[in-house]
């Protein structure tokens, strides 16, 4: 069969200035660079820059700037104004909008077209969305009648390396529009389009202090969450350091949000439209080379289709385009650390050594850089490691089912319970599947779908809180009475 | 020699387009303190009519757009406003007598109501709608829609102000409209106009019509492609019956917004006070939808 090469098409760095090294953004300005350490691009192991490692004076630094300025003039503005400072910010996201997708792919290794198309519209969606509720509060029924809902005051916040600007709009945006202040860290591997973010907050003339913005590896977000002087914590990452966190808090006066892993069931049935299921299963495990908390990673297939199905997925994979990030025709781009690339790994071996098939279509993978092809496990039970943990890469575990019962006992037989897929034309039995399955978010007939108006969280040892919508403020204010300062008096 | 100034045509804002009225007729504007201003177009039963063509021809895209995408509309109205503060600052001052300070917070309040829309189209569906618990297997959810073409008759005395808190709630959710602008004061309605030609606001969703409102009031209230009429500029309005409109609305059930009415007497709200959700309930329409659960 002749095969048709796909010419490079590759996206200009040139838009985007890297600075040698980085400080913190505290009060309104950039420190000096101080105990740096590299970030690298994952495509090539090339250094982008060298960030630094906040320590405990630094946080110090940082949430005493935040709480001076919820104190401060942040404290003081009208939601209306709030608002604006966010309608500013979106618009400037909008406006730069390039030059965060291609810092953004350099620095995590998901291809272009996604943080083109996908990562920085969204975020910039996400504070549009924010800044209408800034002076509507009173009308998202935050508060019982004749109360008023307030901001909790310093807020700190963590973030994975999986989608760094998005998960930063996730966390910054609401806190803003709800008036509280925040100190976020990202991740040690990704922090480049988080110090670009500081940028923006200086161009929208963002009051010092509201936004602050601390660099480091696990140790700082540990000194974050656990200084004295935050009031509220936002954490997405793993479910063991999301359960740290809860052991932290325990017993002090401290809020949290946890936004944690997943293992999602896909469930097909043998009524669903194949070629569309096909579709949505690929975006569903592939899109960020499966580096994404709500991946479609358990493929639960009806018995009667699952030849077909997986003869298709076969087929399909073999379209997949992995390769170098930068270009505009890559599907699928690196895996984001030689960790998390060790991770993958050391996962698909025990589930090749405890019985599963292992199969991925011919490519050639970059000899620099780090990097996984797409891969599918069939004949994988449910006791299997590839069924229960999260591998958090591009790898589709499959399993069958022969009745809808089947299909929500295997479903739900997880510790997770973030999110599920459900593909059948039929529609009452979509609402069915959604009743049973024990998922914040059900996707029918579609899968990996994100919005900001639309709440995203998870059931059990998914972690616990709502992000976006209507829901996503809750966590943002309190309706207790005002305490001076601080959390933990 | 000083320079003499390029003054501008005062026309109606139509589909888009920038007519003058096709009745040819037009009337002197003057200032509070009696000066000549500007001749405004005399907007007729005709040109009302050409509005509500024009309105119901944008109104499946227009209700159709995202939410989200007509937030950004919005919000950019607000942006392309506050770059003609200048413009409107002196329009408002001469038409409504006031100093250009005053002038100026009234514009400033203008532009800050859009912004309050704007970030409403996207939430009119979470603080409206619901899912509604019914006693049994079925999937039973509630939502708002836009109602369709809203007539609004804009309030006489405040002619910016007063003038968006009217229109743009209508649109945030979805309707298109057809405003007949304050009869004494037009000037700022034409300005506006031209802002929402810039704004990315497709042509037709919202026109205006400088006009006698006595005159076009009850065509406007007795149009059968009008869903909804908001009443809101017969205070203050010569001549306007508005038991009269409200009841020539009956003809096809619209929807009506009455005006505000103190000791019997319609009166203009207070717009610099905080907008509430009334604006946007008053047009739409709540949708309900079942679907059973099962296997």
């Amino acid at each position: 069969m002749p095969t048709f090469d796909y010419a490079p098409a590759p996206e200009s760095r040139s838009v985007v200035t890297i600075a040698p090294t980085y400080g913190f953004f505290i009060d309104g300005a950039f420190t000096r660079p101080k105990a740096t350490f590299a970030t690298l691009n994952p495509a090539d192991e090339s250094v982008l820059a060298e960030v630094s490692q906040a320590g405990p004076r630094d946080v110090d630094k940082a949430v005493a700037a935040a709480r001076r300025a919820f104190e401060g003039e942040w404290g003081r503005l009208s939601g209306a104004e709030r608002g604006k400072y966010l309608f500013r910010i979106a618009r400037i996201l909008q406006e730069r909008a390039r030059e965060f997708a291609v810092l953004e792919t350099l620095d995590n290794g998901k291809p272009i077209k996604e943080t083109r198309d996908f990562d920085v519209p969204t975020a910039a969606a996400h504070f549009f969305y924010h800044a209408g509720w800034a002076d509507k509060l009173e009308y998202a029924g935050l508060s019982a009648p004749g109360t008023t809902a307030r901001p909790h005051g310093v807020v700190a916040q963590v973030i994975p390396w999986n989608f760094p600007l998005l998960m930063l709009a996730w966390k910054i945006a609401p806190a803003l529009a709800t008036g509280n202040t925040v100190v976020l860290k990202p991740a040690e591997s990704t922090p480049l389009s988080a110090l670009l973010f500081a940028e923006v907050c200086q161009q929208a003339d963002l009051p010092p202090g509201v936004v602050n913005i601390i660099t480091g590896d696990g140790r700082t977000g540990q000194a974050l969450v656990e200084h004295p002087d935050v009031d509220k914590i936002a954490f997405t990452g793993s479910t063991e350091v999301g359960k740290t966190i809860a052991r932290a808090i325990a017993g002090t006066a401290k809020k949290a949000t946890l936004e944690l892993g997943g293992k999602a069931a896909n469930v097909v049935f043998d009524d669903a439209p194949i070629d569309q299921a096909v579709e949505g299963i690929v975006g569903g495990i592939f899109f960020n080379q499966g580096q994404v908390c709500c991946a479609g990673s358990r493929l639960l297939v009806q018995e009667n289709v699952h030849d077909e199905v997986v003869a298709k997925l076969k087929r399909r994979l073999q379209t997949l385009r992995v390769g170098d990030p930068m270009d505009k025709n890559s599907d699928l781009g690196a895996i984001n650390s030689r960790e998390q690339l060790d991770r993958i790994t050391t996962l698909v071996d025990a589930g090749v050594a405890e019985g599963a098939e292992r199969w991925s279509p011919e490519c050639t993978l970059p000899t620099k850089g780090y990097w996984y092809p797409p891969t599918l496990l069939t004949g994988v039970a449910q006791t299997h490691r590839v069924a229960t943990e999260e591998i958090f890469g591009p790898v589709l575990s499959v399993l069958t089912f022969r009745t809808p019962q089947e299909a929500v006992a295997k479903a739900n037989n997880t510790a997770y319970g973030l999110s599920a897929g459900v593909w059948t034309e039929k529609g009452s039995r979509i609402l069915w599947m959604a009743d049973q399955l024990r998922a914040g978010v059900v996707w029918a007939n579609t899968f990996n779908r994100f919005d900001p108006t639309s709440p995203f969280g998870g059931y059990k040892e998914s972690g616990y809180g709502r992000e976006g919508g209507r829901h996503g403020l809750e966590a943002y204010v309190t309706t207790t009475p005002a305490t001076p300062t601080g959390a933990t008096r | 020699m000083s320079r003499l100034d390029v003054r501008k045509t005062y026309k109606l804002y139509i589909g888009g387009k920038f007519p003058r009225s096709e009745s040819g007729r037009s009337y002197a504007v003057q200032s509070a303190s009696g000066e000549f201003l500007a001749n405004a177009s005399m907007g007729s039963r005709k040109d009302v009519r050409d509005a509500v063509v024009a309105a119901r021809a944008a109104f499946g895209g227009w209700a159709a757009a995202t939410p989200y995408n007509r937030g950004q509309v919005l919000y950019r109205v607000a942006e392309v406003l506050e770059g003609r503060r200048a413009q409107f600052v002196d329009e408002v001052a001469a038409g409504e007598g006031l100093t250009a300070r005053a002038a100026a917070g009234v514009v400033d309040a203008a532009v800050d109501r859009v912004v309050w829309y704007a970030g409403w189209t996207d939430k009119i569906a979470q603080v409206l709608g619901n899912l509604n618990p019914v006693a049994g297997p079925y999937f039973n959810v509630s939502a708002p829609e836009p109602t369709g073409v809203v007539g609004v008759l804009a309030p006489q005395a405040s002619s910016l102000l007063g003038l968006v808190s009217v229109v743009a709630p209508v649109i945030a959710s979805g309707n298109t409209v057809v405003v007949v602008s304050s009869a004494a004061r037009p000037l700022p309605a034409v300005t506006l106009g031209e802002v929402l030609a810039t704004s990315d606001v497709p042509g037709g969703v919202v026109n205006i019509v400088t006009a006698q409102t006595a005159e076009v009031a009850t065509w406007l209230a007795a149009h059968r492609d009008v869903n909804a009429i908001d009443l809101t500029g017969v205070a203050g309005a010569e001549g306007v019956d508005w038991a009269g409109l409200e009841a020539e609305a009956a003809g096809n059930l619209k929807r009506v917004l009455r005006p505000q009415v103190a000791n019997g007497e319609p009166v203009e709200p207070d717009w610099t006070a905080a907008p509430g959700l009334e604006r946007i309930r008053a047009f739409v329409e709540t949708k309900t939808v079942w679907h059973p659960k099962g296997l």
